[in-house]
């Protein structure tokens, strides 16, 4: 799948939902599913600055693309983690680097877009598109 | 039941018009007094009635319109002045708020008096503005910072305070109230262990001025820093009330117009109190909001204010307490309506976003007190800090939110 195709499954899963409540309920689910970051690479490096809960953000370049791994000690932080996982992992590093990314916008979940300190979401976002940017240094290089 | 009326509660809460307004469709519960108050009417109304009627700079006209701006702005420096019952206004400086009053003395008393191998006592309660200071000033000047600690309830343990004090103490920095615990330090027995030792003592009020009457006098503090918008004023204005016997022997802080006597280019001679502290035209608009604010907490009086506070506390702190998995961190005996509290299992930041979602508005997070957070060994809290137009319902609705957090990530 694209990530332009994901992201619009990810809009409509997330639009069958009128109520915030189930909105949040189905984003906790999700956080119980994502690609856990192995223990090893919960280094400060790997650390997202600039939010609440402690995220770890970790990737992998296999074949010419690249994989994420997460964490958070906060559920919903885990959640939105996962979101853009799908949404990014297994993708080549220009793909990822040239994405729109205002799909949490679309659904529902905008106030964790806000360029506040207090969420970890655009923080993640910049690091996936910073993992993704050196890896297409690094390939152009080679 | 509490013994005020909920008529009274609902008058006071019509002088805010932003308490009616709806969060999410729902009512707004606003309980993070503690980093920001809401402003009533009269506040908001003395700003844009300066600006519409009155507008003019200060000390600088002879025409109509500056000596009356000049009258009024002086007349607010009077009215803070009667509020925390300093000896003259002349010790009231208007600053931006209690970070910029911590920091002028930090520059404005250590640069003379702060020499290398001297110490500075903080506490560890303090907010980053009381911390980081008073530790590039010891940077700067090869001082050391003393840290008083606290004890497991969130008291400042006094017996340390006092073998920490010593002849190379310079100041002792401590916050009246702490406020991420809401511990009500005690401040008067501080001044009075400091001054045997012949230290003075700032006293960073940010939190202090807003539950209870302050009397400088009587504390005897030599300073003392607040914050015009966690006192129902205006943001962009605060001060600091200082001894006219420190002021006097410190430097400016900021250099510029007002705060001059004589300029020359060889030489330049500084204006007296409190003019040598305020550099540059200043902050006019909102001095006439904090003035208004004080006008206002005075006609409600401190009696209701503490009243209807101590109420919510023990209200609030009984029903936190009966939540199962609920912990309250900071159960000081001498408290303000600050509470912080954990739910068992689940992230602060989990917890406040549901709650932001029912309307509730706690702060999350380790409020500006990171040092404090290590001591207790958590990356942070969930606060509710309320005022006087808080009620009990709105607690109510606050432990029903919990219970929806409880259940959501079970
Ligand atoms: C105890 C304490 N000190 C200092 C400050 C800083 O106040 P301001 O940001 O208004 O300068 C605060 C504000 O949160 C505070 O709570």
């Amino acid at each position: 799948m694209t990530i332009k195709e994901t992201t619009n499954l990810i809009i409509n899963e997330f639009n069958q939902f009128d109520d915030w409540m189930d909105k949040y309920n189905y984003l906790i689910e999700m956080g119980r599913s994502v690609p856990l970051i192995d223990d090893t690479q919960k280094t400060d490096a790997n650390l997202i600055t600039g939010c609440q809960s402690r995220v770890w953000l970790s990737s992998e370049y296999k074949d010419g693309l690249i994989y994420f791994t997460a964490d958070s000690d906060a559920v919903i932080t885990k959640g939105i983690a996962y979101l853009l996982i799908r949404v990014f992992s297994g993708h080549t590093p220009v793909e990822i680097v040239e994405a729109e990314t205002t799909f949490l916008d679309l659904i529902g979940l905008k106030e964790h877009l806000s360029p506040t300190r207090s969420n970890g979401l655009l923080s993640m976002v910049k690091q996936i598109k910073l993992y993704a940017f050196a890896y297409q240094v690094k390939e152009k290089n080679s | 039941m509490s013994e005020i009326s909920e008529e009274k509660i609902q008058s006071v809460r019509n002088d805010f018009p932003i308490l009616s307004r709806t969060i999410y469709g729902k009512p707004l519960v606003y309980f993070d007094n503690a980093a920001t108050t809401q402003k009533p009417n009269i506040v908001i109304d003395a700003i844009s009635n300066y600006y519409r009627n009155d507008n003019a700079n200060v000390h600088r006209g002879v025409h109509y319109l500056s000596q009356q701006a000049t009258g009024a702005f002086e007349d607010v420096r009077k009215k803070v002045a009667t509020f925390v019952n300093a000896c003259n206004p002349n010790e009231i400086i208007f600053t931006r708020g209690a970070t910029e009053a911590i920091n002028l003395v930090a520059c404005s008393y250590c640069e003379p008096f702060l020499n290398a191998g001297d110490e500075i006592i903080i506490s560890v309660l303090e907010h980053h503005s009381n911390i980081v200071p008073w530790q590039v000033a010891c940077e700067r000047k090869g001082a050391f910072l003393k840290v008083i600690p606290i004890t497991p309830e969130g008291d400042l343990d006094i017996i340390v305070f006092e073998e920490l004090l010593n002849d190379r103490t310079k100041m002792v920095a401590v916050s009246h109230i702490s406020n991420t615990l809401g511990t009500i330090n005690p401040v008067a027995e501080i001044v009075e262990m400091a001054h045997k030792k012949g230290v003075p003592v700032f006293v960073d009020g940010a939190q202090g001025l807003s539950h209870g009457p302050v009397d400088v006098q009587e504390l005897d503090c030599d300073f003392y820093a607040f914050s015009a918008h966690k006192m129902y004023g205006p943001m962009g204005i605060g001060g600091l009330y200082g001894k006219t016997s420190w002021l006097e022997k410190m430097q400016p802080y900021q250099l510029g117009g007002e705060m001059i006597d004589r300029v020359t280019f060889e030489k330049t001679t500084y204006n007296e109190i409190p003019y040598k502290f305020e550099a540059g035209t200043p902050n006019v608009a909102d001095v006439m909001g904090f003035g208004a604010a004080i006008d206002y907490l005075n006609e409600l009086g401190w009696d209701f204010i503490m009243a209807q506070e101590n109420d919510l506390l023990s209200y609030a702190t009984a029903q936190l307490q009966a939540v199962e998995g609920v912990k309250i961190i900071g159960t000081a005996q001498n408290k303000a309506a600050i509470i912080s509290f954990l739910i068992e299992g689940i992230h602060f930041f989990d917890a406040g976003t549901i709650m932001d979602h029912l309307g509730i508005a706690v702060r999350t997070g380790s409020h500006c007190t990171q040092p404090l957070m290590d001591i207790l060994g958590i990356n942070g809290t969930l606060r509710a800090s309320m005022a006087f137009y808080n009620t009990r319902q709105e607690v109510d609705k606050l432990v029903e939110a919990i219970h929806r957090v409880k259940t959501l990530f079970a």
